[in-house]
């Protein structure tokens, strides 16, 4: 006797049985519930737990504002400078032969692979007040670590990759006949530029830019040995939230958590919507 | 990406060499002289030094906790990650999209936050501490929520690297061994595994590289009790606060250089899952 459910896995004879198919799916809906969506829960839930007014003296608080403020602008330079540095440099790997190009392709995703905490140890071996180059940069003035250029150089450096791989397959793709047709007819370098290949690689420019915005705002590793995290002047927003946790804040922890991942999540979501209107996956990587 | 590999021309006018020369100098700045730094920095004071300072009962434990953390992370990651990539490529349902959606958060979150939301869940008075209690484990400042941490950070990787190759590759293979009278196990094994093993194991590269260096969601889960819940990650941290940078630096180095060696594998992975 051939039942309802004999047929159906006829009719797809690749899939598993239906029993399996369910078991799986709600394996895999189960392990997400539980390892995202209620530790997510929990964070909204304590940030918003003694109502709207303490959430927004958790948030406006000088030093939480100071700090969500200080890790805004840092982000927002990063991005900007990755940006403008990424797509010359996905640019120049994609389009010229010149010597170490394989070296310096290569070397591009150290910074996927390293750990952040690591990151920040090489910056303060390089830059710290103790060591050759920091002392002779501190004589003249310039002071990198426990002040906001370290922050930045730890997120530049944390966050090299993201603009870069985001071009480099658009630029791929791209015709180069557009461009020598451009170039030919009389239009100068920067004109091509401008009209033809900016337009084109703007998908993924916009693409990594967000994953380093989103990237910058929630970095901590690196930025907690480098910074120096003197509230008002270098502490960021997440060293904020590991101090509230350590002095058993849940509360304040949560509310800038709260803001934090509104900010990043939405931006993520772009990232995706994004995407799907490239219909392209590679960016990611 | 070999069909592009030929299309390079030879810069040639000032501005092209321009932007290469400035292209290179950024990049030795920013990433050649930190890496040159750390190097310098931990081998500067003869190998000798190095060796002891990693080879202490204290460090030699470190690195321990992380190796095993990272693997239990990567082979929990791993066998989920595959699992939730099949049901969102092969599998409809309703909320497909949120669960999708869903599955990039542990990249927009911050490490910190991902501590605190198991802080939130297991700490004093957390929403499952008493479910936690009634099981007999404890969560928070113990190892089993360092794993969690670790876990939920590296969560992503692979179903993001599985999910584009199981897209492609399509289900006429699946459904052929299928009618032939295999087992959806035997399916799996000898059809949609071999299919997807590079992707996997670009998937599971990542995974254990991120896992090896994770720092802020075990900080802030860790009692850091040295020797007993202390990362390599947490031992550099608390050698740096002990002002004693030897014993960080040379921590550093190790992490870095195992991180290259990930790294090596990765690009080898990547390699032959274009060719296929």
């Amino acid at each position: 006797m051939r039942t309802a459910e004999s047929v159906l896995a006829a009719a797809h004879p690749g899939a598993p049985r239906p029993w399996g198919r369910w078991g799986l799916r709600a394996t895999a809906i189960s392990y997400l519930a539980l390892i995202i969506v209620l530790p997510l829960s929990a964070i909204v839930a304590t940030g918003f737990r003694d109502g709207l007014r303490a959430f927004w003296n958790d948030i406006t608080n000088p030093t939480a504002f100071a700090a969500f403020r200080l890790t805004l602008t840092v982000a927002v330079l990063t991005t900007v400078i990755n940006a403008v540095m990424g797509t010359l440099t996905a640019y120049a790997l994609v389009r010229y032969s010149f010597p170490g190009r394989r070296l310096l392709n290569g070397l591009i995703d150290i910074p996927f692979a390293i750990p952040t905490l690591v990151t920040g140890v090489m910056l303060v071996v390089l830059y710290g007040p103790q060591e050759a180059l920091g002392a002779w940069l501190q004589a003249r003035g310039i002071q990198v670590i426990f002040a906001t250029p370290g922050i930045v150089l730890a997120l530049l450096l944390v966050t090299y990759p993201f603009v870069i791989r985001a071009v480099q397959p658009v630029l791929l793709e791209m015709q180069k006949d557009q461009e020598e047709a451009a170039y030919t007819l009389g239009a100068s370098k920067w004109v091509t530029f401008y009209r033809i290949i900016l337009p084109t690689i703007a998908p993924g420019i916009i693409t990594g830019v967000l994953l380093t915005f989103a990237r910058a705002l929630g970095e901590f590793g690196s930025i907690v040995v480098v910074a120096g995290n003197i509230p008002g002047r270098t502490l960021t927003a997440p060293v904020h939230v590991f101090g509230q946790i350590e002095s058993q804040n849940p509360r304040g922890a949560s509310a800038l958590s709260i803001l934090l991942l509104a900010l990043s999540f939405g931006l993520m979501l772009a990232v995706d919507s994004l995407e799907r209107l490239r219909g392209g996956h590679d960016a990611a990587r | 990406m070999p069909h592009a590999e030929a299309r390079q021309a030879k810069p040639r006018g000032p501005l092209e060499w321009l932007l290469i020369g400035v292209v290179v100098f950024y990049a030795a700045v920013l990433l050649v002289g930190p890496l040159a730094a750390i190097f310098w920095g931990s081998l500067s004071h003869g190998l000798g030094v190095f060796w002891r300072a990693i080879s202490v009962p204290n460090a030699r434990s470190a690195l321990w906790l992380t190796l095993l953390l990272g693997a239990s992370a990567t082979v929990i990651n791993t066998v989920f990650g595959v699992v939730v990539a099949w049901v969102l490529v092969r599998d409809e349902f309703r909320g497909r999209k949120l669960v999708n959606g869903l599955i990039d958060l542990p990249f927009a979150v911050s490490p910190v936050i991902a501590g605190l939301m198991l802080i939130l869940l297991f700490g004093r008075n957390g929403w499952l501490t008493p479910v936690a209690e009634a099981l007999g484990v404890k969560l928070v400042f113990s190892l089993p929520g360092m794993l969690l941490a670790t876990t939920f950070v590296s969560l992503p990787f692979v179903v993001r690297e599985v999910m584009p190759v199981l897209t492609y590759a399509g289900t006429h293979q699946e459904d052929a061994a299928c009618t032939l009278g295999a087992s959806s196990w035997q399916t799996f094994w000898h059809v949609t595994l071999p299919t997807i093993r590079w992707g996997l194991l670009y998937g599971i590269s990542l995974t254990l590289a991120r896992a090896l260096g994770e720092f802020g969601a075990v900080l802030v889960v860790s009692a850091g009790v040295s020797g007993l819940t202390e990362t390599a990650t947490l031992f550099i941290y608390r050698s740096l606060d002990d002002r004693n940078q030897v014993a960080a630096y040379s921590m550093a180095m190790v992490l870095a250089l195992i991180s290259f060696t990930i790294l090596l594998l990765m690009e080898l992975f990547k390699r032959r899952a274009d060719e296929q």
